[in-house]
């Protein structure tokens, strides 16, 4: 009874040997991905380099929203916040170290950023989770909305690091041998941390607190009826995709060694929502899927018209009229299945 | 007398004015099917949802196995032992039968922080959840999505659900609404199989079906508790058949 | 303390509730009787701004460009609720949220296409452009007045359409129970078209008052709808009450957290150390009241009684 079962699941999850056209595609994105950006690299192509590590760092940051959003069903749409304040751990203490002051937490140290932006991460969605996620629907959508806009605000008010103009980061995050001023080391870095992170989103959603986590998505009354405290169950699930999230700040914020208000502005939310959902919530490559487009459709449209918003909106308002269930449902229609 | 495992003190509950339920003593014993009866707008659904802790009373207490539970969450209450079936079927109809019962295994099982090791593939879960579908006639269906399910075959879910959370009471709100003759057969079966093991609480309109699983009756006629007793002490009450059965 | 500069600005936080008011209400509206929500609310907002400035230099009179520039933007609430909004209705609230959020992203670029890309300056008439003498001694500029006493009579007008007319009623009813309208034969569709260019016309009629203060820029909605936001969540979604007195209190918080949080901080701190807090606080200082009256009510202040 029980081996058909699991061969079943896992077949459903595309990584055995017997691949959908949803495994079949997910492997040859990320192959894809990490083999361009590689070629492109000893090609002697520095702009796909760039365009991989940009697209790798928001595909760590959209697979961590589809964590809270796809499997969780919590529409975040604040979910940049994290991303700004991951970067922000890289650049205000590289800033320190260089200038003076603050010398508590003036480093170089990479895996001081890297720990300082998931714990701060992880904190924030802590504190502003335990209240949003007091309320559903809309209102948790405008209030996840608000909380973003307010740490937007506050680095705006923070002239020491550049206010409304942000701030350069002059010396990259120092980890170990790596050194991230080379953009084939930056790259594989994002690539490997966004590997790692597809494999934990992987565990955690098939584990004991992934079915409970599903199962409040499906029906919160049920779950609650058969015991089951949901509140916390978001709760940690929401701290768990801010850190994610953070992470992915922090290695954006080595890559353009550059760190501003404007990506945590509320729109750089909708983007990473938009990539989920587009790519398809609740699938695991999905948001890579999403990603991939996004930054293709950016720099293809970007490079035909300054109105590149255009074409862009309309896209976002017909694929949610025409096109439900994102494209790896498309794909996996197409390919016979579920 | 023999202490009861749910008992409610004067238990209210008024919207806008109206009093859904008023001043309801209920008590139910360890190991006896208790029936509430009474016709549409009685005040049965409300009397549930206040038990099962999606309502609070305005006034009034409820004890569970001697624990005052009158404000504490749904989830503990669940936690106590304490389940509830749905008139409406709730289940997560996304995942399949299987999932649903595994999942109310694992409530009970109480480690569900564990972030890492597969839970499909968990052979004590898994294996338990097995048992229970196959009590209930559900073995063949153990991977099918619940939303592909008949409405017979949902509502043998639910009751699967409750049972599998190794409740000590099982409230059972309507367990045959919406149900063919054949299909409410079942249901009655499973219950009568259910009778031994576990306490139940069961709120429902066909008669036939309440008189032949209930040990006791209480009946409920605009909010209030105007009867309590045994199906024959019920049958042959004056106050009951005015109020209740003469309108049959 | 300065009580003339104190009376300023009180003014100003007014000003500011009042506008809010305007953009929350038609949020207010569309979220309580089409259960919609509607990201683009603020293009509105952008649109009226833009409307009014080149009406503006056409009519070479404000008050014209005014009247005018209301009507225009009901229509293109009009047109958009046809074009896409009106398909939104049965979808559920995330698809709704990235719908909208695509019409925000339309709406930018296509103000950019038709105004270009700098923000376009509205002059105000003579008489408008003056200060005049409140109370005593304290001078206060003459629109900002206007502002304060257009929004105050547009809360009380809607006030009066929602209570004592019959798409107020219309509109109540269809806020508690959708089916029940329906069922009276009352055309739905045309009842929630009409509400949409409402709060689109409001919405556009905020960004015609604050054009000539700030200028009509692209985006400037964008930033003011997420505290039209908290201004629902702290009032309750769905109230009117809620919106106008939450309105009034965010707007009014905010202003004088800017203006007077580093005069409070400096008395228990250096004044390096409050000139670095004060900005940093203020401006966080609304979401933080979103966030303890959330704690507290999760609700908000004044829930709408039927949902």
């Amino acid at each position: 009874m029980l081996r058909p079962a699991s061969a079943h699941k896992t077949a459903a999850l595309g990584l055995t040997p017997r691949l959908g056209a949803r495994g079949w595609l997910s492997v040859g994105l990320l192959a894809l991905i990490g083999g361009g950006g590689v070629v492109a690299h000893f090609a002697g192509a520095p702009f796909y380099v760039d365009l991989a590590t940009r697209l790798v760092c928001l595909a760590i940051a959209a697979t961590s929203l589809n964590l809270i959003l796809g499997y969780g069903g919590l529409l975040s749409f604040g979910h940049a916040v994290f991303i700004g304040i991951g970067a922000y751990a890289v650049g205000i203490p590289s800033y320190h170290a260089t200038y003076g002051d603050w010398q508590a937490i003036a480093s170089y140290n990479g895996f001081f950023h890297l720990a300082l932006a998931m714990g701060l991460s992880g904190l924030f969605a802590l504190v502003t989770g335990a209240i949003s996620l007091r309320t559903r629907g809309v209102h948790f959508i405008m209030i996840t909305m608000a909380f973003a806009q307010m740490m937007f605000f506050f680095f705006v008010s923070l002239e020491a690091y550049g206010g409304d103009d942000g701030l350069t980061i002059d010396v990259r995050s120092e980890l170990g041998p790596l050194s991230l001023d080379d953009p084939l080391q930056m790259f594989l870095l994002a690539f490997g941390v966004l590997l790692a992170t597809l494999w934990l989103v992987d565990r955690l959603v098939h584990s004991r607190f992934g079915l409970v986590l599903q199962g409040a998505k499906d029906n919160d009354e049920r779950m609650r009826m058969i015991g089951f405290n949901t509140y916390v169950f978001r709760l940690v699930a929401y701290v768990i995709a801010g850190a994610l999230c953070g992470l992915a700040g922090a290695l954006l914020g080595n890559f353009t060694a550059f760190v501003s208000p404007d990506m945590l502005d509320w729109t750089r939310s909708g983007e990473l929502m938009f990539m989920v959902i587009l790519g398809g919530a609740g699938t695991l490559l999905g948001p890579i899927l999403g990603a991939t487009i996004f930054v293709v459709l950016e720099e293809l449209l970007s490079g035909l018209t300054i109105y590149w918003h255009l074409p862009f909106g309309a896209l976002l308002i017909l694929s949610v009229l025409f096109a439900r269930g994102g494209l790896m449902a498309f794909v996996g229609r197409l390919g016979g299945n579920d | 007398m023999t202490e009861s495992l749910l008992k409610t003190v004067d238990l209210s509950k008024s919207f806008g004015g109206i009093e859904a339920t008023r001043n309801i003593n209920l008590e139910v014993r360890p190991l006896e099917t208790h029936a509430i009866i009474g016709p549409n707008g009685a005040g049965k659904t409300t009397l549930v949802s206040q038990l099962s802790g999606t309502l609070l009373p305005d006034r009034g207490a409820i004890y569970f196995a001697g624990q005052e539970i009158t404000r504490l969450s749904p989830h503990r209450r669940a936690a106590l032992g304490l389940a509830r079936s749905f008139q409406i079927t709730s289940l997560l109809m996304s995942m399949t039968v299987l999932d649903n019962v595994a999942l109310a295994i694992q409530a009970h099982d109480g480690h569900s922080f564990r972030f890492f090791a597969r839970a499909r593939t968990e052979p004590g879960l898994r294996r338990r959840a097995q048992e229970v579908l196959a009590r209930f006639d559900l073995a063949q269906r153990a991977h099918a999505k619940v939303a592909t399910l008949s409405h017979g075959e949902r509502r043998q879910v639910e009751i699967a659900v409750a049972v599998a959370t190794g409740a000590r009471l099982l409230l059972l709100d309507e367990p045959m609404a919406g149900m063919g003759r054949e299909e409410s057969r079942r249901i009655v079966a499973l219950l009568e199989g259910l009778k031994a093991s576990k306490t139940m609480l069961l709120i429902e309109h066909d008669m036939d079906v309440v008189f032949a699983l209930a040990d006791r009756i209480s009946v409920l006629v605009d909010g209030a508790l105007i009867a309590t007793g045994t199906p024959e002490e019920i049958r042959a009450n004056g106050t009951v058949r005015r109020a209740y059965l003469g309108e049959m | 303390m300065d009580t003339t500069l104190l009376f300023v600005q009180f003014l100003n936080g007014l000003q500011l509730g009042v506008l809010l008011f305007l953009l929350a209400a038609g949020l207010s509206l569309t979220f309580g009787i089409m259960d919609l929500v509607n990201l683009a609310h603020g293009s509105f907002y952008m649109v009226g701004a833009f409307l009014c400035a080149t009406l503006t230099y056409w009519t070479g009179s404000y008050i014209w460009a005014l009247l005018l520039a209301v009507p225009l933007t009901a229509l293109v609430g009009l047109l958009t609720e046809l074009l896409v909004i009106r398909e939104l209705y049965t979808r559920d609230h995330l698809e709704q949220v990235l719908a909208t959020f695509g019409l925000i992203l339309c709406f930018d670029a296509l103000v950019q296409m038709i105004w270009g890309s700098e923000g376009i300056a509205v002059p105000l008439p003579a008489w408008l452009d003056g200060r005049v003498a409140l109370i005593g001694s304290i001078e206060v500029p003459t629109f900002r007045l206007l502002i304060i006493g257009a929004g105050l009579a547009i809360a009380a007008g809607l006030y009066g359409l929602v209570n004592h007319t019959r798409l107020g009623m219309l509109i109540r009813a269809g806020a508690s129970n959708r089916t029940m309208v329906a069922a009276h034969g009352i055309n739905i569709r045309l009842l929630f078209s009409a509400v949409f260019a409402l709060g689109a016309a409001l919405a556009g009629l905020a960004g015609m008052l604050i054009a000539p203060i700030t200028e009509a820029s692209i985006g400037m909605g964008n930033q003011i709808i997420i505290t039209a936001f908290v201004v629902i969540v702290v009032g309750g979604v769905g109230s009117m009450k809620g919106a106008f007195v939450s309105a009034l209190l965010i707007g009014l918080i905010d202003t004088l957290g800017r203006s007077y949080l580093d005069t409070i901080f400096k008395l228990f701190m250096s004044t390096k150390a409050a000139e670095t807090a004060a900005p940093a606080l203020s401006a966080m200082l609304i979401y933080i009241l979103m966030a303890v009256v959330l704690a507290l009510r999760p609700q908000g202040l004044f829930p709408a009684k039927v949902r």
